[in-house]
């Protein structure tokens, strides 16, 4: 049994990233496309996190930090950007608003 | 098998598999909730790193604002009286494939690579060097955070409220 090292840690957020860019790709509504980017912020933190302690380097740390904030403006403004898109066009399917298509 | 191992390979499956259910479930509430739990993982993951501190800043700041958010959210674009809270796909097949395909490219690429690490990383103190830091080095970054944080609220709160 190998022990658990960096190497562990980054296939964990590898498959996260995936399947948030799953997410993003697949879904309709927009809420959903903001979890999936949720997940992948997760998946950079988890990177950020694992080389910060496997080189003795607590920065990552922090880094990490920085990036929980921005995805909690990153939440907020996209939701409201969010609900003045439902007030307009009744559907928050990222599909079918197409205005500004030919 | 040590127990770090076995804490190790449950926290990644909860996060893995969470994961995974919250980007295919169709029920969008349910999948917020596997969201949750994705997060709650992904925390106990940040602790078997040695990060305490950020651990519990993602659970209170990810599980306790930004999932309520995004209820909130569902809450205010979705009919939840009828049963139309559910979400739909588009591109199934061609977007399995390629993510796949870019998931193994990733873990190929992150297995065959010799990083440079340290076997036996010493467990540090977390809170205090960490304050230290970024009062020091990185306080720039903190005031600008500080204000991005103002922007968000104010640029949100007048977005929404028009």
């Amino acid at each position: 049994m190998i022990t658990i090292g960096l190497t562990h840690y980054l296939i964990i957020s590898s498959i996260l990233f995936s399947l948030g860019l799953f997410g993003i790709i697949t879904r309709k509504n927009a809420i959903m496309v903001l979890m999936g980017v949720e997940l992948i912020l997760n998946a950079a933190n988890i990177n950020f996190i694992a080389f910060g302690k496997y080189n003795n380097y607590n920065h990552g740390q922090l880094y990490a930090l920085f990036v929980i904030v921005l995805a909690a403006a990153e939440a907020a403004i996209a939701l409201a950007i969010v609900l003045n898109i439902y007030k307009n066009f009744s559907t928050v399917n990222v599909d079918e608003i197409d205005t500004l298509k030919d | 098998m040590t127990i770090y191992d076995v804490i190790f390979y449950l926290f990644a499956a909860v996060t893995v598999v969470s994961a995974f259910f919250t980007v295919t479930i169709r029920n969008i509430v349910q999948s917020a909730f596997f969201l949750m739990l994705t997060l709650f993982g992904a925390a106990g993951l940040y602790v078997l790193l040695g990060s305490d501190f950020v651990a519990i800043v993602q659970l209170v700041v990810y599980i306790g604002g930004i999932v309520i958010i995004l209820l909130f959210g569902v809450m205010l674009t979705n009919k939840i009286t009828s049963v139309d809270i559910k979400t739909g796909t588009m591109q199934l097949l061609p977007a399995s494939i390629g993510v796949g395909l870019f998931a193994g490219f990733l873990i190929a690429v992150v297995t065959n690579t010799k990083w440079i690490q340290i076997d036996n990383p010493i467990p540090s103190t977390t809170l205090a060097s960490l304050g230290n830091t970024l009062m020091n080095e990185y306080v720039i970054a903190f005031e600008l955070l500080g204000i991005i944080l103002l922007i968000a609220l104010v640029g949100a709160a007048s977005l929404a409220r028009k």
